[in-house]
């Protein structure tokens, strides 16, 4: 396989394939290497081999971290392939792009994963590599898209599995988590608490934290997305595309997908525009970049947006830095306009999404409001999660009309419902 | 005044060993001078040479984020745990 080692992003410092997160040198955080040089050459050749793989994420083996291959029937881990995740509609959202006076938006709907979430790619890689470091306990600190999936990935692969969760979580998060047998734990506290405890418990147990002493290759399962959206436009690169901000992790890893494919010649042309959603109750990256800042502040979060409420973002300085390189920007939008922003891509598209996907799509209205979009772009809109997790920002929002079984009823409330 | 610093595992090899040290100081910054003095390499992982903090530590007093109390500047009370951890975690 193509994978080399791990690197400390800041220092460079090089480290073994291992169950490692942090540099011992500088404390930077680790990312993974990889040597591509085998696949360089004939593009068209590399085409179809992704193009002949199967219809989920391991088609991008080759860019994936695992090194003794995908799993499923022709890898090493044959017996148990998990959850397939990824190969999501990308839809063409015209109604959505009339709407805000914009000429191509398209929406990746990655709510279409196993566990309703994007948080399926990463695990599925991370558990995957998990298994392959020899790992029987699989874990994680969630703000709840993530309890789902590695309390899943744990049922399909019959491993043990605890998810850590902050106990104010929306209670379809939960009872998503807790069906599958996972041991669940809910902190008194905030996610950035959740994350503390689990960055100290990951030194004390053997355990496998998804996000923590896997995260180097968690993260990488994100560029999926990219990888994705570039196959479904016919092997090109939009001009923008408009990504929530809770870590920073995904919103980096889809640009770094881009710039992995160009560098092969997969792709031709520039990085696209990166554009990061925050919740204004949460939003310490976005706060940053209208600064200025190099760093993010953290920040208490106060959000509907519960999966994008993280306050202290690991990645956050590497957010700022895309946005500004590639000229996006960190946008943050109120809980009013999320619940705009969710019921905007519910009466365009037909894709109902969670409060982040609100933040995402509210986000976009606000880019195109500003001007900031010019009207030829070709924009893509990544919708990260499922609206029958997060009923609690639609309940209300609409009217239902209760009637007698008798056609006069029906008609009477006709009439009233056009009046409204 | 005794503060008990925790000590993440990423530098415990240049804190010959120990997972926990005890050290004197009555702000967060004096602490940390202190456990520095104690431990040099330490140190110089991660701070920069101005004494204040790589972008990528967190500090935490009783738990909570020096960045919401006072900076390097918080008061330690005696027998208070400080702790620090890499910052490169969840999402």
């Amino acid at each position: 396989m193509a994978v080399s080692h791990l690197e400390c992003k800041e220092c460079k410092a090089e480290y073994p394939l291992e169950a490692l997160y942090v540099c011992d040198r500088c404390f930077g955080p680790l990312q993974v290497a990889y040597d591509h040089s085998r696949l360089k050459g004939d593009v068209g050749e590399l085409r179809r081999r992704i193009q002949g793989g199967p219809q989920n994420i391991w088609r991008y083996a080759d860019f994936l971290p695992l090194s003794g291959g995908p799993p499923g029937p022709s890898g090493r881990l044959a017996s148990r392939a998990g959850l397939p995740a990824g190969c999501t509609p990308l839809i063409r959202a015209d109604r959505l792009a009339e709407r805000l006076g914009l000429r191509e938006v398209w929406v990746k709907n990655d709510a279409a994963n196993p566990t309703h979430s994007f948080k399926d790619r990463v695990v599925s890689v991370a558990v995957a590599r998990a298994r392959e470091l020899g790992f029987e306990v699989i874990a994680c600190a969630s703000t709840g898209n993530l309890a789902n999936s590695v309390a899943a990935h744990g049922a399909a692969l019959g491993m043990e599995s605890y998810v850590f969760v902050p106990a104010d979580l929306e209670e379809q998060k939960v009872l998503a988590t807790g069906v599958y047998g996972t041991k669940l734990v809910a902190v008194q506290g905030n996610y950035d608490d959740v994350n503390r405890l689990c960055t100290e418990l990951s030194a004390e147990r053997d355990w496998a934290f998804v996000n923590v002493n896997l995260r180097p290759y968690y993260a990488e399962g994100s560029k999926t997305l990219a990888f994705e959206i570039a196959e479904q436009l016919g092997w090109e690169l939009p001009d923008r595309c408009v990504v929530p901000v809770a870590s920073g992790s995904l919103f980096t890893k889809i640009a770094k997908g881009f710039e992995e494919w160009r560098e092969l010649g997969l792709l031709d042309g520039e990085l696209p525009r990166m554009n990061g959603a925050q919740a204004a109750g949460c939003s310490p990256v976005a706060t940053a970049f209208a600064d200025g800042h190099e760093i993010c502040r953290p920040v208490k979060p106060n959000t509907i947006a519960k999966s994008l409420a993280i306050g202290n973002p690991a990645d956050g300085p590497y957010a700022l830095e895309l946005a500004r390189n590639t000229g996006g920007s960190i946008d943050a939008v109120s809980d009013e306009e999320i619940r705009a922003g969710i019921a905007l891509l519910a009466q365009t598209t037909g894709v109902f999404t969670e409060t982040a996907g609100g933040v995402t799509t509210a986000v976009l209205s606000k880019l195109a409001a500003r001007g900031d979009i010019d009207p030829d772009e070709r924009v893509v809109l990544v919708i990260t999660g499922e609206g029958l997790k997060t009923l609690d920002a639609v309940r209300g929002t609409f009217e239902t009309h209760t009637i007698d079984p008798t056609v006069e009823s029906f008609q009477a409330s006709t009439a009233d419902a056009v009046a409204v | 005044m005794a503060v008990l610093v925790k000590i993440p595992t990423q530098l415990r090899a240049v804190a010959e060993g120990a997972a926990e040290a005890e050290v004197e100081g009555e702000t967060v910054q004096e602490v940390l001078d202190a456990l520095f003095v104690r431990y040099q390499e330490l140190g110089a992982r991660i701070a920069e040479e101005d004494g204040s903090l790589r972008r990528f530590v967190n500090v935490y007093l009783a738990g909570e984020d020096i960045r919401f109390l006072e900076g390097l500047k918080t008061p330690v009370p005696t027998g208070a745990e400080l702790t620090i951890l890499p910052a490169v975690a969840g999402g």
